[in-house]
């Protein structure tokens, strides 16, 4: 069976070579990961995808004829970037979009993640939800505090809408493996090479050489192994390659953590089976007793807006910590807000023997404050008076005109936890559309 | 030796929202092997200033390469967040002095 991946994050972009080529042959499932933690907690908060709307629309527009006209069910997952509800209706609206352009009709599958804070509240009350890390526990205000919690399904959800013979499916938050293993699974092949597989296959081409997330991959699933061979004809698969991907921003390279089990691959071996391919087998499942799912939520801290200013003089470049000071003195002293209603972080890139820049970055609690303090540590900053100053005109560069940005909304995970379920299914809903031409 | 003198590749990457990763991959099994052996977590904390006991090593012999992983001090995209794919979080660990 044969499976392909569009590229590592759609909106990212793929060669068309690479694309004609994988449709060259007979295609079965096509998948593509559509978000990411990554970019971190500001887009799951804000409803909006850090990839752009135009590269998305290029990325699907080319590949949706010819995955229709193959009769391979397309599986994307975290839509929109984030996957939250906000999300999957951006990208709903560009592929209907494509659809009346290219005169497209097909059936689509949709799968919403979100979860609401009393579900999360009841789970954490039940006793039915663990850390991730120590370092970052759970308690109620959190989950009252949050703005948005979404839940990463495995592969349950798209197994159903498969069952029911969708042509599209357009996941909320997903498991990045769940994309790729679903429809392995749901054709009766083995979980641990399925998930295995999908693990490289999410990122699209970063398994090959030359490397790149922005190009298509190809994995061949068997009864005992899988291969992967990139579908652009300019790159290879090699044994080091995969097998260096299969660690990448993994905290185990033997252990792959799924909702519905484990993958160890302790045992798997690698083999270099032509120039561009790689054979894999010997990676095993195994299901896990409880259950879980991953919980992700965000809440608002505040609003930020920045500065960006160079310092070339390097006798102001040795006087900083004191301009910090006075500068942060003076705001304390004179603003028309007490401290605790706004963060005044100095960022300071380079040192003394360069050129420095440094980024004013406030965060307060309402867009106004956060406007006042950068204006207020600016203007201070520019004209800031220390001992031997000969440059006395200024002190900073300022290579914008506004020179403050609005950055907007700032958010924080309130939310990345493990929630023991009974049931695969029970933070997910699905619905069927007919998409029309 | 400064560890980066040892290695063909030292990257540090976000694993979730938690945690960073470092992978360090070797020329070849014998100078994994040596560094591994060489390699203590109490290095790794004091250099990193975190709890000895959140520090993971592990061996990846496949790719002669060694995974180091522990929580991130601060969660990614915190207010004071200075690198959110945390991908420039390597310099500690390259600079750190091993006896080979």
């Amino acid at each position: 069976m044969k499976i392909v991946s569009l590229c590592g994050l759609l909106g990212y972009g793929y060669s068309e070579t690479a694309l004609e080529a994988a449709f060259a042959e007979k295609v079965d499932y096509v998948g593509v990961d559509a978000g990411s933690t990554d970019p971190g907690p500001y887009y799951l908060g804000s409803g909006k995808s850090f990839t752009d709307r135009g590269a998305v629309k290029r990325d699907l527009s080319l590949a949706l004829p010819k995955i229709l006209e193959q009769k391979a069910p397309f599986i994307i997952g975290t839509a929109g970037g984030a996957g939250s509800q906000a999300h999957v209706e951006w990208l709903l609206e560009i592929i209907r979009e494509i659809a009346a352009e290219k005169k497209l009709s097909f059936k689509m599958g949709v799968v919403y993640s979100d979860v609401s804070k009393d579900y999360v509240l009841q789970k954490l009350d039940a006793g039915k939800i663990s850390n991730m890390s120590d370092t970052f526990p759970l308690d109620r205000q959190a989950v009252e505090e949050s703005s948005r919690i979404v839940s990463q399904i495995g592969i349950a959800p798209i197994v159903e809408l498969l069952k029911q013979k969708v042509d599209v499916i357009v996941c909320g938050r997903a498991c990045d493996t769940a994309i790729y293993a679903a429809p392995c699974i749901y054709e009766g092949y083995d979980p641990g090479l399925a998930f295995h597989m999908a693990k490289i296959m999410e990122c699209g081409a970063m398994c090959s050489e030359p490397v790149a997330a922005a190009d298509v991959m190809q994995a061949y699933i068997e009864k005992d192994w899988f291969q992967l061979r990139p579908a652009n004809p300019a790159r290879r698969c090699t044994v080091a390659r995969v097998a260096a991907h299969t660690m990448y921003e993994q905290t185990s390279p033997y252990l792959i953590f799924e909702p519905d089990g484990v993958i160890d691959l302790k045992d798997t071996t690698y083999e270099q089976v032509d120039e561009r391919t790689v054979r894999v087998r010997g990676s095993k499942f195994t299901e896990a007793e409880q259950k879980t799912l991953k919980l992700e939520g965000v809440r608002c801290v505040g609003y930020r807006t920045i500065c960006v200013g160079g310092i070339y003089d390097p006798n102001t470049i040795s006087h900083m910590d004191f301009i910090e000071e006075t500068v942060t003195n003076f705001i304390h002293e004179s603003a028309s807000v007490t401290p605790d209603n706004y963060h005044l972080n100095f960022r300071r890139y380079g040192d003394a023997n360069s050129n420095m820049c440094v980024v004013i970055d406030v965060v307060g609690k309402t867009q106004e404050i956060a406007d006042m303090i950068c204006a207020l540590a600016r203007s201070r900053m520019l004209h800031c008076d220390y001992t031997g100053r000969k440059s006395s005109a200024g002190n900073v560069a300022f290579p914008f005109s506004p020179s403050d940005i609005h950055v907007g909304e700032v958010y924080e995970f309130s939310v990345f936890h493990l929630a023991d379920v009974d049931d695969l299914n029970e933070t997910s809903a699905v619905r069927i559309e007919e998409v029309i031409a | 030796m400064k560890l980066i003198d040892t290695a063909k590749i030292l990257r540090s990457k976000n694993a979730g929202p938690l945690y960073i990763t470092y992978d360090i991959i070797f020329e070849n099994a014998e100078q994994m092997k040596k560094i591994y052996n060489a390699l203590t977590k109490e290095q790794i904390a004091a250099a990193y200033d975190v709890d000895v006991n959140s520090i993971t090593i592990i061996p990846y012999e496949i790719v002669d390469s060694i995974k180091i992983t522990f929580p991130r001090k601060m969660v990614s995209g915190c207010i004071r967040e200075d690198d959110v794919y945390g991908c420039q979080q390597h310099m500690p660990l390259a600079n750190l002095e091993v006896n080979v």
